[in-house]
């Protein structure tokens, strides 16, 4: 961040852009509903970019580009330009092109897939150069908007990942911008780990189902309760969470093949391989028997980071959160966020909303508590600016 | 008929469009300003909660306060008993009872009720109608369709027309040309105004019209309204004075059929009153209004009828009231 004499603590300002960002609310809204009504699958985020490319354009950004990874920025160059700031918000939705993403407006919410995670940050990214318009804002800084495609699952961050390491201003400090949840303070990030435990049955079909032996379905369940046991053991220090299990398609007919995705997530880092070797030797083990092979393939690391509960960045968002009646909870992210704290980039991570049932087809967003996300993020943004020492 | 044809196809050529010529919001914006147009956005409800909140949000964002090129987003309501009228206004609509505008004509059920009053009520040179049941919302919706009028003075009314997504749920359902368009209006216009058959989708509920055309309309109130609009306007002035925009993929509430069969009626009464108006058949009896249709349990079959009668509006330019409203002359 810039080194400067700005002040520790939040004064009333974002309670008046509070009220002043109003006036962008239906801007804001139907680029919320726009973003949110064009499927943008891990790997297939091109319309959306194409959406966030087009807004960039009408905001008058400098340097949009589309880079190699299919991250779309653009610039807001500042007003002495001597150092970088960052803005992202990850493009990609858990949703496949075939689910239906359209949006529903009711009084005071807004329902549809991929609203919280992330249409609603990407409709921010978007807004955000009229929302600095609106509040008269010339930030000093140069500020780089970013939405990063392949934020999820095997994309491994490989938006963010792209951009850190081809971009060629150094970045001074950086926001991640998720949907909700208003009040979340990510500030650290965990170490992490994600591995897929593949079970395959080796030869041919069988043609009598009752005749073979335990099977993929019995494998998967023992390979998952080991891996209970072993979060069982090193909790509350590391966890291991089982995201899915799939296996079969029917009621009779045993699977031929099966897969177990985990994740493994820990303050430490040595702790986060310790434990994925272990779960090696375990699926090492495993494979063989029945006539079933089981084979592990890791697909994400991160390493752990924290900014610290007294850094000024933290302090400021902490007290700005405060100031406008929202309680913070602090947050370890597995995101974006872990690779801009690896490099040693001052950043954290803001929900924008409150919100319900996510991840699901009847996800949705709270309207009213998005001018108090928004408020929080400008404050948050003018102290990277204006702010105390990194 | 390769006159007719020809006529037909230079038509298309000429004043078929399609809304990706407009994307140049801001030169739009400029034609307009110049042209010194005002413009209105009139959408008819009722118990359109669902959707209506996305279509006002995202007019008012895209073609109010991003590019200002309409003047006025008005809901005129034939009196909901959801949330519509309160939660279009909490997005910065206008709303109006329809029963509340010019309530000494009376208050007529119907949607072409909603679209007579909103020339009296609303302000704008042109008028831009669009249902509120889309829920593939885009500004293009009306862009697109004041587009043509204001980069071509001849052009008096322009419909909107979609293609057919590839894929739609079984309740909902693709804008192409439409049932009652393919079975009933299509074949009537083929038989006797063969040029309108031009117009793809005749019964879009998205069109955009001049004032001094629209004010000089009689209006059905019912189903009938869209059909006696193109063919007393093809009567007056001529193909030339119709455009239409193809706006790609509209998705919307699918219709039981029970209900195309009421819609047809309704439909039929004003073709038939226009026939016999404009001299084309003689003799024509006196309409039953009472649409017939049955129900069949184990082997009773019980008759379910429902009048439907075409009412009409006459010409706003004859109320006193909408004259001195406006300042026009009869």
């Amino acid at each position: 961040m810039r080194k400067g004499t700005a002040k520790a603590r939040p004064d009333g300002a974002a309670l008046t852009h509070r009220e002043k960002l109003r006036r962008l609310r239906e801007i804001l809204f139907a680029n919320v509903v726009m973003a949110g009504e064009i499927p943008a699958p891990t790997g297939g985020e091109k319309r959306l970019t194409r959406f966030l490319s087009d807004r960039f354009t009408e905001c008058g950004l400098a340097n949009i580009s589309l880079d190699q990874a299919g991250n779309i920025a653009g610039m807001l160059p500042g007003r002495v330009g001597d150092h970088t700031l960052l803005v992202s918000a990850h493009l990609d939705k858990i949703w496949s092109d075939a689910d239906d993403h359209t949006v529903s407006v009711g009084a005071g919410m807004m329902s549809g897939r991929g609203l919280a995670d992330n249409s609603l940050g990407v409709a921010v990214l978007a807004t955000l150069p009229l929302i600095l318009e609106e509040l008269d804002l010339d930030l000093a800084a140069n500020l780089v908007l970013l939405g990063t495609t392949r934020s999820f699952g095997r994309g491994d961050l490989a938006g963010m990942r792209f951009f850190l390491e081809n971009v060629s201003h150094p970045i001074d400090a950086a926001l991640c911008l998720e949907g909700i949840e208003l009040g979340r303070l990510s500030y650290s990030s965990l170490g992490m780990a994600r591995g897929e435990i593949l079970v395959k049955a080796e030869g041919g079909e069988v043609e009598n189902p009752e005749d073979t032996g335990p099977g993929v379905a019995a494998i998967l369940a023992e390979l998952v309760v080991a891996l209970r046991r072993i979060h069982e053991r090193e909790s509350p220090a590391s966890r291991i969470l089982v995201g899915s299990i799939e296996a079969g398609s029917g009621y009779s007919v045993p699977p031929r093949s099966g897969m177990v995705r985990f994740e493994i997530r820990s303050h430490e880092a040595d702790h986060v391989a310790r434990i994925g070797k272990e779960i090696a030797a375990t699926v090492a083990a495993a494979s063989g028997r029945d006539g079933l092979a089981a084979s592990l393939e890791m697909i994400a690391h991160r390493s752990p980071g924290d900014l610290g509960t007294d850094h000024p960045l933290v302090r400021h968002a902490r007290d700005t959160l405060a100031l406008l009646g929202i309680e913070s909870h602090v947050a370890p992210s597995v995101s974006e966020l872990a690779l801009l704290l690896d490099r040693g980039i001052p950043s954290l991570t803001l929900g924008i909303t409150k919100g319900e049932n996510r991840h699901s087809p009847s996800e949705a967003i709270s309207l009213e508590p998005i001018f108090d996300g928004l408020a929080q993020v400008v404050s948050v943004l003018q102290f990277m600016d204006e702010g105390k020492p990194s | 008929m390769p006159d007719l044809d020809q006529r037909i196809s230079r038509w298309l050529e000429t004043n078929t469009f399609h809304h990706s010529e407009f994307w140049d919001m801001q030169e739009l914006v400029r034609a307009k300003r110049e042209a010194g147009l005002t413009i209105s956005l009139c959408i008819p409800t009722l118990n359109e909660e669902k959707t209506i909140g996305k279509e006002i949000i995202v007019f008012k964002s895209e073609l109010m306060d991003r590019y200002p090129l309409l003047d006025e987003i008005a809901v005129i309501d034939s009196g909901s008993s959801d949330r519509t009228l309160e939660i279009a206004a909490s997005f910065g609509a206008d709303t109006y009872l329809s029963s509340e505008i010019l309530p000494q004509y009376g208050s007529k059920p119907g949607k072409g009720e909603n679209l007579w009053k909103a020339i009296y009520q609303l302000r704008g040179d042109i008028i831009c109608y669009v249902d509120a049941d889309i829920k593939n919302i885009h500004s293009k919706f009306a862009s697109a369709l004041v587009a043509p009028l204001i980069y071509r003075p001849e052009i008096q009314y322009v419909k909107a027309f979609y293609d057919r997504p590839l894929a739609v749920s079984d309740d909902m359902r693709p804008s192409g040309g439409g049932r009652v368009t393919e079975i009933l209006v299509r074949p009537l216009f083929s038989m006797f105004f063969p040029e309108l058959t031009a117009l793809i989708q005749p019964l879009s509920g998205e069109y955009a019209v001049r004032r001094e055309v629209l004010e000089r309309l009689p209006f059905p109130i019912g189903y009938g309204v869209e059909t006696s609009h193109l063919i007393d306007l093809y009567q007056s002035s001529g193909l030339d004075a119709f455009a239409q925009t193809d706006l790609d993929n509209r998705i919307h509430r699918n219709q039981p059929t029970s209900d195309l069969g009421k819609m047809a009626f309704g439909i039929l009464q004003g073709f038939m009153k226009r026939l016999r108006d404009y001299g084309m058949v003689k003799e024509l009896p006196e309409f039953h209004g009472l649409f017939r249709q049955f129900q069949a349990e184990g082997h009773r079959y019980e008759q379910i009828t429902r009048e439907i009668f075409e009412e009409e509006r006459p010409p706003m330019i004859t109320l006193p009231e909408y004259r001195e409203r406006h300042g026009r002359h009869g």
